[in-house]
């Protein structure tokens, strides 16, 4: 039996100052990590139950990695149980854990808003000529790319070769609904006006642990972040940051159903590719959908076909299985999106990010006859991404009612406050919003108290699903400090 | 599969979704036309000035 796919993402944002002469991103990232003026606690990130050199093939990695230990200089929890941190020379967002996709969507567009408040008191102490831009994107468009990651959970007893087997074409083949669009192409490969993904351009293996060069289709990473005895966090790395929220939606959901479909050993078929590495930039260099990939035994299938099984094995897997309702609202997406992909792409520009862009640059060009090279098509490629309400290219199509959503903005808001309620995130987030200043560290399985005594007090929380509403509401609410909250834990 | 096997099972699950789904839309959203022309004018109105050296100086340190 699968288990419940509690599901998070992790986003690096672009970052630049204009006019600033010594423009240092560490500095800027810091400057808009500490300009965020909402609820939040700065604490110590915990490191010592990390282990980012930890594969999940059962070897490990000597190394340290200096970029993930620089991150505790600065570094916040806020009050929705988000981590918002500095992360190789980005600011980041890490949402809460989320009970399923749909709340994984919006706890990653509450993330953009966290950082639209953060650079726009950042503006404030900054000097008037200078001005910053936080870009939630994955490319600077001249060969560097910092990433968009997904979690999911999964049982430690799925062999992780069943994942790699499994799942690797899935994620070749769904970026023709992931990505977020880019103009031209980076690292060595062909040059195209304009490509589905942000990303593909950037992966260089099939699987492995590393994430910042020789980016691999399935990352091996074996981090779980709670018990490791009964869990895997599966830390998907090939993906694009998205601003639409149906495709965030997608992203995730689909991933998590397919996820738990192999868990369950209903995704009958390996697909393998006869190349995948290839695949993946040459799907995404297909904007006409038409490429086809060639199997490891001969046969020949478009994106949109391969999405289609998967479609058709998720489906009979629902049926055959007790799942949430959020699943249906999955599984209908998904065969909508499918169905007007193959029927008329640009029918998408409501939903999905790449094919919006698309329409607007082609737009562009054809009213003032741009090439694809021209400065102003990748001003407006990058400008999409603005977290900026007011210069955001997404948020004015949004405005103008050319964009789904799935949240409304006070439900945006409420998730940029609250946390979710039915994962160990509903605690994390009350006692960073109840008890802020009697907590010295945190990380995603703990939470350490100084309560006064000579002894720091950890609390571990190696259940995503405890620590929820359910069960430590009511403890919470008769705790009236830190100190009582610990003893009615049980004091260690 | 079958195209019919496909029809039936998109129509199930698109059965479904009608029921248990609501997307929020702002009361503008069922206007989308075809025409980008009025959009293209609204983003001229905010896009960054100067391009080119925009464009030049966005240089990211590589991440994850």
């Amino acid at each position: 039996m699968a288990v419940h796919k509690v599901v998070g993402t992790e986003t690096e944002f672009g970052i630049t100052v204009r006019h600033q002469a010594d423009f240092n991103p560490v500095l800027a990232s810091s400057t808009v990590i500490n300009n965020y003026a909402g609820g939040r606690a700065r604490i110590q990130w915990s490191f010592d139950e990390e282990s980012p050199g930890r594969d999940a093939r059962g070897f490990g990695f000597e190394d340290a990695l200096p970029g993930e230990l620089e991150t505790g200089l600065v570094n916040v929890v806020l009050t929705n149980g988000a981590r918002l941190y500095v992360d190789h020379a980005h600011p980041e967002y890490s949402t809460p854990e989320c009970y399923d996709p749909l709340e994984g969507a919006l706890y990653d567009k509450a993330g953009e808003v966290v950082m639209a408040r953060a650079v726009a008191n950042a503006r404030l102490v900054m000097p008037a000529h200078e001005r910053m831009f936080v870009h939630k994107n994955n490319s600077d468009g001249k060969g560097n790319s910092y990433g968009a990651h997904e979690n999911f959970l999964l049982a430690r007893e799925l062999p992780f070769a069943d994942v790699i087997k499994f799942f690797s074409t899935f994620l070749v083949s769904r970026q023709i609904f992931t990505g977020s669009g880019k103009v031209g192409a980076e690292n060595g490969r062909p040059q195209v006006g304009f490509q589905i993904t942000q990303r593909a351009d950037f992966f260089e293996e099939e699987v492995g642990l590393e994430t910042t060069l020789k980016r691999p289709i399935i990352n091996t990473r074996d981090e779980p972040h709670a018990d490791s005895g009964k869990y895997r966090r599966l830390h998907v790395i090939i993906g694009d940051a998205t601003m639409s929220e149906v495709q965030t939606f997608l992203k995730l959901g689909t991933a998590a159903i397919v996820l738990s479909a192999i868990e369950d050993g209903a995704i009958p078929e390996e697909l393998a590719l006869e190349d995948p590495v290839s695949e993946v930039w040459k799907v995404s260099h297909d904007v006409d959908l038409g490429h086809l990939l060639t199997l490891a035994d001969g046969r020949q299938m478009t994106a949109l076909e391969l999405q289609w099984q998967y479609h058709e094995w998720a489906v009979k897997y629902a049926r055959s299985s007790d799942l949430a309702d959020t699943y249906e609202h999955v599984l209908g997406q998904w065969e909508r999106i499918l169905t007007d992909l193959e029927s008329n792409v640009s029918s998408t520009a409501d939903r999905l990010d790449w094919v919006a862009k698309y329409r607007l640059l082609e737009g562009y060009r054809e009213r003032d006859g741009l090439d694809w090279d021209a400065p102003k098509l990748r001003l407006l490629d990058l400008q999409y991404h603005d977290v900026d309400p007011e210069k955001g290219l997404y948020h004015r199509l949004v405005n103008a009612g050319r964009m789904k959503r799935l949240f409304t903005d006070d439900q945006v808001q409420r998730a940029v406050s609250d946390p979710p309620e039915r994962t160990r995130a509903f605690f994390r987030g009350n006692c960073v919003a109840r008890f802020g200043p009697a907590l010295v560290a945190a990380n995603w399985d703990s939470l350490v108290f100084d309560v006064g005594e000579e002894a720091l007090k950890r609390v571990p929380m190696m259940e995503p699903l405890r620590g929820t509403r359910e069960r430590v509401g009511e403890l919470l609410d008769a705790s009236p400090d830190a100190a009582a909250l610990v003893t009615a834990l049980g004091g260690s | 599969m079958s195209d019919k096997d496909r029809k039936q099972a998109q129509k199930s699950t698109a059965d479904q979704e009608d029921v248990a789904v609501e997307d929020v839309t702002s009361a503008k959203g069922e206007e989308i036309t075809d025409r980008i022309d009025d959009i293209l004018e609204e983003i001229d109105s905010v896009l960054e000035e100067n391009a080119e050296e925009f464009v030049k100086n966005y240089v990211q340190k590589g991440g994850q």
